[in-house]
C-alpha cells in the first residue's frame, strides 16, 4: 500500500489540465501511462534520477482508474487531494450550485470517526 | 524598534471573492451581507495604518510536497507570485504579485532559529488563498510588503498545538525586536471547524458549530489556558477532517498574547463552514508607539 503515491497522483494530476482531462476522459490509459512514466519520477529531477521502487497495489490501481472517491478515502488519500482533484473532473456537470460536492459527501456517509489514516 | 500595530485572525474562504464580485443571477444571496462584515473587518487593518504585513497561513500542497515537506517556512524573497492554476480553476481566484519584505524576513528567519525554531526557508515561494484570500478581504490594493510564513496543518505528523502557540509567541517577540521604523501588522489565516472530502463536507453549516462557538470564545477573550485544555492534534479530528487548520488560530493567540482579548470580534455563519474575524491592537491604532 501506498499512500504517498496516491497522493502523488492525485497531486500531479490535478495541477496539470492536459492530464486532468485526459484523467476525466479515459482514467485506464492515464492511469497506465501515469504509473509508467510519472510515479517515480522525482519532482525536479531528470528522468536519469528517477526513484526504482513505487508502484500501486491492484487495489489502489483500481480505485483510480474506476474514479471511486470513495475507495480512495478508505485507502488512506488525504481527502483535499481527492476533492480537490474530483471537484475538477465533475463540478462541470453540475445542475446547481454544489450539487456535485453534495453528493459526494452523501457517498462516504457509511464512514464514521475515527477516517482511515492519512499519514504516510 | 518596529511597532505591531494590529494582529489579525481570520478564517481563510476562497470563495469569498467570486461571492463578492459576481453580480446578478450568479449573486449568492448571502453575497451583500458577506461583503458588508468583510468591509468592516478590513477598516480595522486600515486604521492601523501598517507599512508591513507578516502573513501566516498554510501551503494546500501548492509547492510544498510530500517529499520535503516543511513544519514551519518563511519566505525570503523580493517578490511572490501568488495563487494557483487550481485555484483559478475552482474559486476563480485572480494571479497576484506582492513585494516582499527581505529585511524582516531574515530578521525572523535568524531570531527564529536563535529561539530554537529550525525555520525552513525559500527564496522563490508562490504563495496560495491562505495568504491571498486575506490580502483580497484586508488590502485588496496588495501594495504592502509581506512576509509569508507557512505552517503545516495539512500533511500528518504535524506539529502539537502548543508548538503553533509558542511560535506565534515567538513571533511576537521577534518582531518587537526587529530594529526598524516600520509598523508591522501580523494576519493569520485558518480555519474554525471544517470537513473536506469527507462525509459531512458542504453541509448548511459547519460541521460542528458547538466547537465553533467554543473556539470563537477561546479567541475572543485570548483564553490559550482553556483552549490548550481541550484541543490536541487527536481532538481537532472530532469537529471535522480540515480543522487542524485551527492551529493557526492558535498561533494568532500566541501572537497577540495569552489573556489579551480581541478589539473587534464577529462571525458569519454560512453554509460549509463559519467565518470568524478577530483584530488586537497591541498600539493605539493610528498613534504613537
Amino acid at each position: 500500500m501506498s499512500k504517498y503515491l496516491l497522493n502523488k497522483f492525485l497531486f500531479t494530476v490535478d495541477r496539470d489540465p492536459d492530464l486532468v482531462e485526459r484523467y476525466r476522459e479515459t482514467p485506464r490509459e492515464l492511469v497506465t501511462w501515469w504509473e509508467s512514466t510519472m510515479a517515480n519520477s522525482l519532482l525536479n529531477c531528470h528522468g536519469d534520477e528517477a526513484s526504482t521502487w513505487l508502484a500501486f497495489t491492484g487495489e489502489e490501481r483500481e480505485a483510480l482508474i474506476g474514479h471511486d472517491h470513495v475507495r480512495l478515502f478508505a485507502l488512506g488519500a488525504h481527502p483535499f487531494l481527492t476533492l480537490t482533484l474530483f471537484i475538477a473532473l465533475f463540478e462541470r456537470d453540475n445542475t446547481e450550485p454544489l450539487e456535485y460536492q453534495k453528493a459526494y459527501g452523501a457517498a462516504l456517509a457509511g464512514f464514521t470517526l475515527p477516517y482511515p489514516d492519512i499519514a504516510t | 524598534m518596529a511597532s505591531i500595530v494590529a494582529v489579525i485572525a481570520s478564517t481563510h474562504h476562497p470563495f469569498y471573492y467570486r461571492a463578492s464580485t459576481s453580480t446578478g443571477e450568479d449573486r449568492p444571496p448571502f453575497a451583500d451581507e458577506w461583503t458588508r462584515k468583510i468591509l468592516a473587518f478590513r477598516e480595522t487593518l486600515t486604521r492601523a495604518n501598517p507599512d508591513v504585513l507578516v502573513m501566516v497561513g498554510s501551503d494546500h500542497f501548492h509547492q510544498l510536497w510530500l517529499d520535503n515537506m516543511p513544519q514551519f517556512l518563511v519566505g525570503k524573497a523580493p517578490a511572490y507570485d501568488a495563487n494557483w492554476y487550481n485555484e483559478e480553476r475552482e474559486f476563480g481566484l485572480p494571479r497576484m504579485t506582492l513585494k516582499g519584505q527581505e529585511d524582516l524576513s531574515s530578521h525572523i528567519l535568524r531570531a527564529g532559529l536563535d529561539e530554537g525554531f529550525d525555520l525552513a526557508f525559500s527564496n522563490e515561494l508562490r504563495i496560495d488563498h491562505s495568504i491571498t484570500c486575506p490580502i483580497i478581504t484586508l488590502r485588496p490594493e496588495a501594495d504592502l510588503p509581506i512576509v509569508p510564513i507557512y505552517t503545516n496543518i495539512f500533511a500528518p505528523p504535524l506539529p502539537r498545538p502548543t508548538r503553533f502557540v509558542q511560535l506565534g509567541e515567538a513571533i511576537r517577540k521577534i518582531i518587537d525586536e526587529w530594529p526598524s521604523h516600520l509598523r508591522v501588522a501580523v494576519i493569520g489565516t485558518g480555519h474554525l471547524s471544517l470537513e473536506l472530502g469527507g462525509p459531512r463536507q458542504f453541509g448548511p453549516h459547519g460541521p460542528d458549530p458547538a466547537f465553533d462557538e467554543r473556539a470563537v470564545g477561546w479567541i475572543a477573550d485570548g483564553d490559550l489556558d482553556g483552549c490548550l485544555r481541550e484541543v490536541t492534534l487527536d481532538s481537532l479530528h472530532a469537529p471535522g477532517n480540515a480543522t487542524h487548520g485551527f492551529m493557526d488560530f492558535m498561533l494568532m493567540m500566541g501572537v497577540a498574547g495569552a489573556g489579551v482579548k480581541a478589539d473587534y470580534v464577529d462571525t458569519f455563519d454560512l453554509f460549509h463552514t463559519m467565518e470568524a474575524y478577530f483584530t488586537w491592537y497591541p498600539s493605539p491604532p493610528g498613534g504613537a508607539v
